[in-house]
């Protein structure tokens, strides 16, 4: 046991769960019992509450911890993370704005209720839902795992601490909403920063300069069997590793809790400033990844075969143990934010797409805000199920998976902000194809046995070898992007049959102007009949 | 549903285009696949990548500030 990394640790995470609950009474809300108070924290968040709170949002514990964790293992192929993060900014730069405006005007709190809307297709807004709510609960799973390497580092086992730590973020989120992860956002980044930059500037010194650390790490991948680890990548690994990086840009903006945060701002500048401040957040995440090479130079080896804890080793070699326990309670609150508002954007799905759309039409806001927050604890205890009964590597597949699946909404989420040409039906065949098509690539991908796996026949990873295909090659790809590539293809194949045969579609119940709207606008708030007016100003 | 703006609104704007730039490039591999040249002891590999970050943030800065006035921003 490691005492005076475990009680820093303690104090920094419980003054921030302390903070968690006055959240509740920042920017005190007129009236907490509606959604746009509980789930998007008034619709009225600036520039620097949204840049923390999408940072937060994005750059995860699990980030911080598994990236390094992959740069350490297979070397150049984890960097991939640098160019995901910095490709999703100026290609989401004109798409948010469209949803923020639209959501704005007709009062979306989630991805599904824009695309009932667009589409006149409860159904196809249920599907949506469901895959948002299915591929959220993995990830919050995955945090977690996060928060777990860092125990186990301080030489704390067992299952307990983290029921604890998920009881006090199920409590706070219940009390506080979005406003709770906002707030916490502040601190995470502070300390985040402040581990990290002192990271990279002592412990490259103490190994002797960064030449050092890259030519060790060289000569160790250069010493294994796999062809495909190395500080550079290969010709058979690229298309995967650009593939990777846009097919995960793509899914980041789908995720429901990303749009959450998008949603949470208070206008259209905002989040266009943002889309230039947040890669900041890159930066700080291509230098994490750099960690890893650091555990290979510094010789760190991970306790059993949890690759995740080779981060938090290194920290507690490397630093004064007071230091450590600042660093691990950075990577512990780390997990928090991101948790919350996943389970706040999943919470709000059911709500506005399942509950209100099937079960109770006529909820009044306040009713709303309650059955999200009663959700929000609900899906919390299946994140942690995820954790206690699934063994943790079947944790981060089920995220890889999540990651394809929730891939199959950019037709109706992304593409469906610009056009209105697909057909519902289509847009739910494309969906089926796409999945389909996304879970028999996942299945067929296997992985050898290693020195310290066993052989994995299915589900293992998501680098699909295009010699399936019957091409004769070795290269491998993103399952993500094939299978929503498929999806579509066989979206646009449908719409035109589906047109052909003059089926009928659904109404478009937003009009060219309201993807237009700002903060300000006379018009906005008073339009569709169906959904209450917005209390925000 | 009435249209109530007198002039139809549009996010439309020739510097839109430059935002092609950062997405592009860091998905082109062959342009920093390599060891050398070095910068303060990192490979081409991994400076270029975190320069384009660089890229990324004058991008849409730019874009930004050009597109302010226009679009009703």
């Amino acid at each position: 046991m490691q005492w005076t990394e475990i009680i820093i640790f303690g104090i920094l995470f419980l003054g921030v769960s302390g903070m968690g609950f006055v959240a509740a009474r920042w920017r005190r809300p007129k009236d907490m019992e509606h959604l746009d108070e509980w789930g998007l924290g008034g619709r009225n968040f600036g520039g620097w509450i949204t840049w923390f709170l999408i940072g937060g949002d994005l750059y995860t514990a699990y980030t911080f911890v598994a990236v390094p964790a992959l740069v350490f293992g297979a070397g150049a192929m984890g960097f991939f993370a640098v160019p995901y993060t910095v490709v999703i900014y100026p290609m989401l730069f004109l798409v948010l704005i469209r949803l923020w405006s639209v959501s704005h005007k007709h009062g979306f709190v989630t991805p599904a209720d824009f695309v009932r809307a667009r589409f006149g297709s409860p159904t196809l807004a249920l599907i949506i839902a469901i895959t948002g709510i299915v591929a959220t609960m993995p990830y919050i799973a995955l945090q977690l795992v996060g928060i777990e390497a860092v125990l186990k580092s301080m030489g704390v086992s067992g299952h307990w601490p983290i029921l604890v730590a998920f009881a006090i973020l199920a409590a706070y989120t219940y009390q506080s909403g979005l406003r709770a992860p906002a707030l916490i956002a502040f601190v995470k980044d502070v300390l985040i920063y402040i581990v990290i930059l002192a990271a990279v500037i002592y412990i490259p010194m103490e190994l002797g300069g960064w030449g050092v650390v890259f030519s060790d790490a060289a000569a160790k991948f250069d010493a294994t069997a796999n062809p495909g680890d190395g500080i550079l990548l290969n010709a058979n690994n690229q298309l995967q590793y650009a593939t990777l990086a846009l097919g995960s840009a793509l899914a980041l903006f789908l995720y429901p809790h990303s749009v959450t945060g998008v949603l949470a701002s208070k206008n259209r500048g905002v989040i266009k400033r943002n889309m230039s401040a947040l890669p900041a957040y890159s930066l700080l995440l291509g230098l994490i990844a750099l960690l890893g090479f650091m555990a290979i130079s510094a010789e760190i080896t991970p306790i059993g075969t949890d690759m995740n804890t080779v981060v938090p080793n290194l920290f507690d070699k490397m630093f004064p143990d007071w230091f450590t326990g600042v660093a691990f309670a950075a990577i512990g609150i780390g997990a928090l934010v991101p948790a919350a508002i996943m389970s706040i954007a999943a919470s709000n799905l059911f709500t506005r797409n399942i509950y209100k759309e099937y079960l109770k039409k006529d909820a009044s806001p306040a009713q709303e805000a309650k059955i999200s927050k009663i959700v929000s604890l609900v899906v919390k205890v299946g994140a942690v199920l995820c954790i206690l009964l699934l063994d943790p590597s079947f944790s981060i597949d089920l995220q890889l998976i999540g990651g394809v699946i929730i891939l199959q909404t950019l037709p109706s989420v992304g593409i469906g902000l610009y056009t209105r040409w697909f057909h519902r039906g289509a847009l739910i065949t494309g969906w089926v194809a796409g999945m389909g098509m996304g879970l028999w690539m996942l299945y067929n991908i296997s992985a050898p046995a290693t020195a310290t796996k066993a052989a994995k026949p299915h589900w293992a990873g998501s680098n699909f070898p295009l010699e399936k295909f019957g091409l004769d090659t070795k290269m491998t790809i993103y399952v993500g992007l094939v299978a929503v590539l498929v999806n579509v293809v066989v979206t646009v194949l449908a719409t035109f049959v589906l047109k052909a045969m003059k089926t009928t579609d659904g109404a478009d119940a937003t009009a060219r102007d309201d993807y237009f709207v700002d903060e300000g606008d006379k018009d906005v708030d008073t339009t569709d009949p169906e959904k209450e007016p917005v209390s925000s100003t | 549903m009435t249209t109530r703006q007198p002039t139809p609104r549009s996010d439309r704007s020739p510097w839109n285009w430059l935002l092609i730039v950062p997405v592009v490039l860091p998905l082109l591999t062959f342009l920093f696949n390599s060891d050398e040249p070095r910068l303060f002891g990192f490979p081409l590999f991994y400076w270029l990548q975190l320069a384009f970050i660089a890229v990324g943030v004058a991008t849409t800065t730019l874009v930004y500030q050009m597109t302010k006035k226009k679009g009703g921003e």
